[in-house]
């Protein structure tokens, strides 16, 4: 990709002539307007005026793997970056597959930013370890900073929220989403709510629904009281329900809101006065939140159904009698996340009613292997014969039909993502008994537009073969418990060009499929592979040949044989090389 | 009385004739008809054990791939044990590890994985696989419902996960004299 090429001593050159100055300018002036990265990153292949033009213009940078390339390296080209997007660990990380202590912390990043980036204004970064120190480096160095949105990341607490706070005078967005926070002690619990500075603020988005302590009530009240642009809160679970209604008092211009518990902990409040606060909020177009929810509470979110696009109730067990009141109302409604406990019956009000939906998302309430299972094949159909319009889905279940799978694969033709999780490994289709490879087969056959797919249920190589015939698109596949051989493997690694993200569990691939992607891993971010049949020399093969991947092998300590198996593998193409932070337990080869 | 009798004759007699697997003269008592009844969940096709209440299958790590995230928001709602395999999560600290973390003690099948499991998740604080590494310099212990520090192994596994609150792993000369025998 081109953002990868680059050429060394670039500020050594001697300074251009006149005309090329002014053919500099007027490509900066055009390339201004070029925001999609590919394309910017296809402009700067062109000649080194437009590499270094475009180098000069490019204000959002967007990293996929941290690794990829040095910080220096990275800030040093692109030395203007007002937004920057980092992402760390591989996805795995969050199913536990990832021992602790891997990598991806944010401090070498965090002590190049912070001398060289005055300009920097918004950071986005996921799953990546950060610190309180980190925070606060970043907090006291940056004068323009303005956005932080921290997704799935860990290692920091409320002492470097407070830095955060206390020192981002200009601070717009502060978004921590699905964060996992350093156990503090009772007497190190900072108060940073109350650490935002006095006068009026300019925040637009606060989100903290991850943060497992109570916040400063009366501070956050009176922070929400002088920010007239707060359009996002999203508050935690130990704000209670009265409280809430306070909240939305003071800032009725709000588009999304985060409910916290909206449960009968602590106080009576009346379902009226809660449900007036809500006809005031004409704006509301997102809710979500409802932690600990009382049901008789939710008549009161009646008043914004109607223009509501977004919902998500995945934290509750919300029942089918207490979702189809509001789901009948909601014809607006573009997003929805919800449990299982909805049952077929309540998706099945969802595809009655919500004619708009694009994005679907089932999360299970019983995470495992042989709990009941409350949606099914039949969910999935009324889904489909509904929604027509579906871009996204993601659904867990214990049975599912190929039929069902199809009948999705022929309603939904604007499906970009599908990721079907049945919980039981190896399950076969609950009626013939079949492999579940027709119904993935028609999903890239007939959905033309899908870039990302996930796969579940007994499946054999002919599911890949579908794959890698059909799946032209396919930039992201996930892949657990399935396949008979290396077939499947290459029949993937051969047939789909557009593959960028590969990860891989639990699976029947050897060496051999491995080595079939050779011509294509450069063209890939990364490949995980883990618990499948790869050995050592497999692995060592592919480094020897792709001198540009950086390949781990992590959790087996001493690497002796040839032919030993290996546990993990994690493999990406980068500038940078081995990094240096790698703990004992990970071996690049 | 008539009618008793012969009853009773009957069933007498076609016990006599009845195959068992015991020697002659052995009346094999009747197999349990409970298997069915507690068991509101599907037969697994790869195993049915007929004579005993199904146990629920130890989890593989990481599937069904939900968020750590998202399972840990719910169980501490709940905050208590759940019977249907919903995972029993606590804190695991080691002395000297920068961040705790949590386990599901439902996911393992006894002490030697449950050991088995906290090595590979302390690794790069070389719990396990150093040179010259003794094993009697780390000591698991946890702390009981009581608000006493145990010491991991001592009681059978069922009673352990069902009093276990916490757990924290020490090093050192604070675990040297404690036995650490599995």
């Amino acid at each position: 990709m081109a953002e990868d090429e680059e050429e060394e001593g670039r500020g050594d050159t001697p300074p251009p002539p006149f005309s090329d100055q002014v053919l500099e300018n007027v490509l900066e002036n055009v390339l201004q307007f070029l925001s999609c990265r590919r394309d910017r990153n296809s402009a700067s292949l062109v000649c080194r005026s437009w590499y270094a033009a475009e180098s000069q213009t490019r204000h959002d940078l967007f990293v996929g793997n941290m690794y990829a390339v040095s910080p220096y390296r990275a800030i040093s080209r692109f030395r203007r970056v007002r937004a920057l997007v980092l992402k760390g660990k591989p996805r795995f990380a969050d199913f536990g597959l990832v021992p602790f202590g891997w990598g991806a912390g944010f401090a070498s990043w965090a002590n190049a930013i912070s001398p060289n980036c005055p300009s920097l204004e918004r950071l986005t970064l996921k799953r990546i370890t950060v610190s309180d120190a980190d925070l606060s480096l970043l907090a006291r160095s940056l004068p323009f900073f303005r956005d932080l949105t921290l997704l799935c990341c860990d290692g920091f607490g409320t002492l470097g929220l407070a830095a955060i706070a206390e020192n981002c005078k200009r601070l717009r967005v502060l978004d921590l989403i699905d964060n996992v926070l350093i156990d503090e002690e009772e007497e190190e619990l900072v108060d940073w709510v109350s650490r935002f500075p006095a006068s009026p603020t300019c925040l637009e988005s606060l989100a903290f629904e991850c943060i497992d302590v109570e916040v400063n009530f009366v501070a956050l009240e009176a922070l929400v009281a002088r920010s007239p642009s707060l359009r996002r809160l999203r508050v935690n679970q130990h704000v209670s329900i009265g409280q809430l209604r306070r909240l939305m008092a003071r800032a009725p211009q709000l588009t999304h809101l985060g409910t916290g518990a909206f449960g009968s902990g602590g106080g009576v409040l009346v379902v009226g006065d809660l449900e007036s606060a809500f006809a005031s909020s004409r704006s509301m177009v997102c809710l979500s939140g409802f932690r600990e929810l009382d049901p008789e509470y939710l008549p009161a979110i009646y008043p914004v159904c109607g223009n509501l696009t977004s919902i998500n109730f995945s934290y509750t067990d919300i029942s089918v009698e207490q979702l189809k009141p509001i789901i009948l109302q909601c014809h607006n409604l573009q997003t929805f996340w919800v449990l299982d406990t909805v049952r077929d019956e309540g998706l099945q009000a969802v595809a009655e009613t919500c004619k708009d939906l694009r994005e679907l998302r089932v999360f299970p309430l019983h995470p495992t292997e042989d709990s009941e299972g409350s949606v099914s094949d039949f969910g999935l159909i009324a889904i489909s014969k509904g929604c027509r319009k579906l871009e996204s889905i993601l659904y867990f279940c214990q049975r599912m039909t190929n039929a069902a799978v199809v009948t999705m694969s022929k309603n939904c033709p604007e499906l970009v993502v599908f990721r079907l999780c049945i919980m039981g490994r190896h399950r076969p289709d609950r009626i013939t008994r079949e492999a579940m490879d027709e119904g993935f087969g028609a999903i890239v056959m007939n959905c033309k537009k899908l870039t990302r797919l996930a796969v579940s249920g007994l499946l054999t190589d002919k599911a890949f073969e579908y794959i890698g015939k059909y799946g032209k698109s396919v930039r992201t596949l996930s892949v657990a418990f399935a396949g008979n051989s290396d077939l499947g493997l290459r029949y993937v690694l051969e047939g789909c060009p557009k593959l960028q993200k590969l990860e891989i569990r639990d699976s029947p691939f050897g060496d051999a499929g491995l080595l079939s992607g050779i011509h294509h891993f450069y063209n890939m971010r990364f490949l995980w592979m883990s618990s499948c049949r790869l050995t050592r020399s497999g692995c060592m093969e592919v480094a020897r040949r792709l001198p540009g991947l950086v390949v781990e092998v992590i959790g087996d300590r001493y690497l002796d044989e040839e032919n030993q198996a290996i546990e993990k593998l994690y493999m990406y193409r980068s500038l940078a090389g081995p990094r240096e932070d790698a703990p004992p337990f990970v071996k690049i080869l | 009385m008539e009618a008793i009798l012969d009853n009773f004759k009957f069933k007498a007699a076609r016990a006599l004739t009845e195959l068992t697997l015991g020697p002659p003269g052995v009346i094999a008592p009747e197999k349990s008809s409970v298997v069915g009844q507690k068991c509101n969940k599907r037969a697994l096709p790869e195993k049915n054990d007929g004579a005993t209440s199904p146990v629920a299958k130890a989890q593989v790590v990481g599937w069904p791939p939900v968020r750590a995230y998202r399972m840990n928001s719910f169980r501490a709602r709940k905050g208590e044990v759940d019977d249907d395999g919903c995972g029993i999560y606590v804190k695991v600290s080691m002395d000297g590890a920068p961040y705790l973390r949590k386990v599901d003690l439902k996911a393992y099948n006894g002490y030697k994985e449950l050991r088995g499991a906290l090595e590979d998740m302390f690794k790069c604080c070389s719990l396990g696989g150093e040179e010259g590494y003794d094993e009697s310099e780390y000591a698991i212990t946890y702390e009981d419902k009581d608000g006493d520090w145990m010491l991991v192994g001592d009681v059978p596994w069922g009673m352990f996960i069902s009093s276990c609150k916490r757990m924290r792993i020490m090093k050192g000369s604070e675990a040297r004299g404690l036995s650490s025998s599995a």
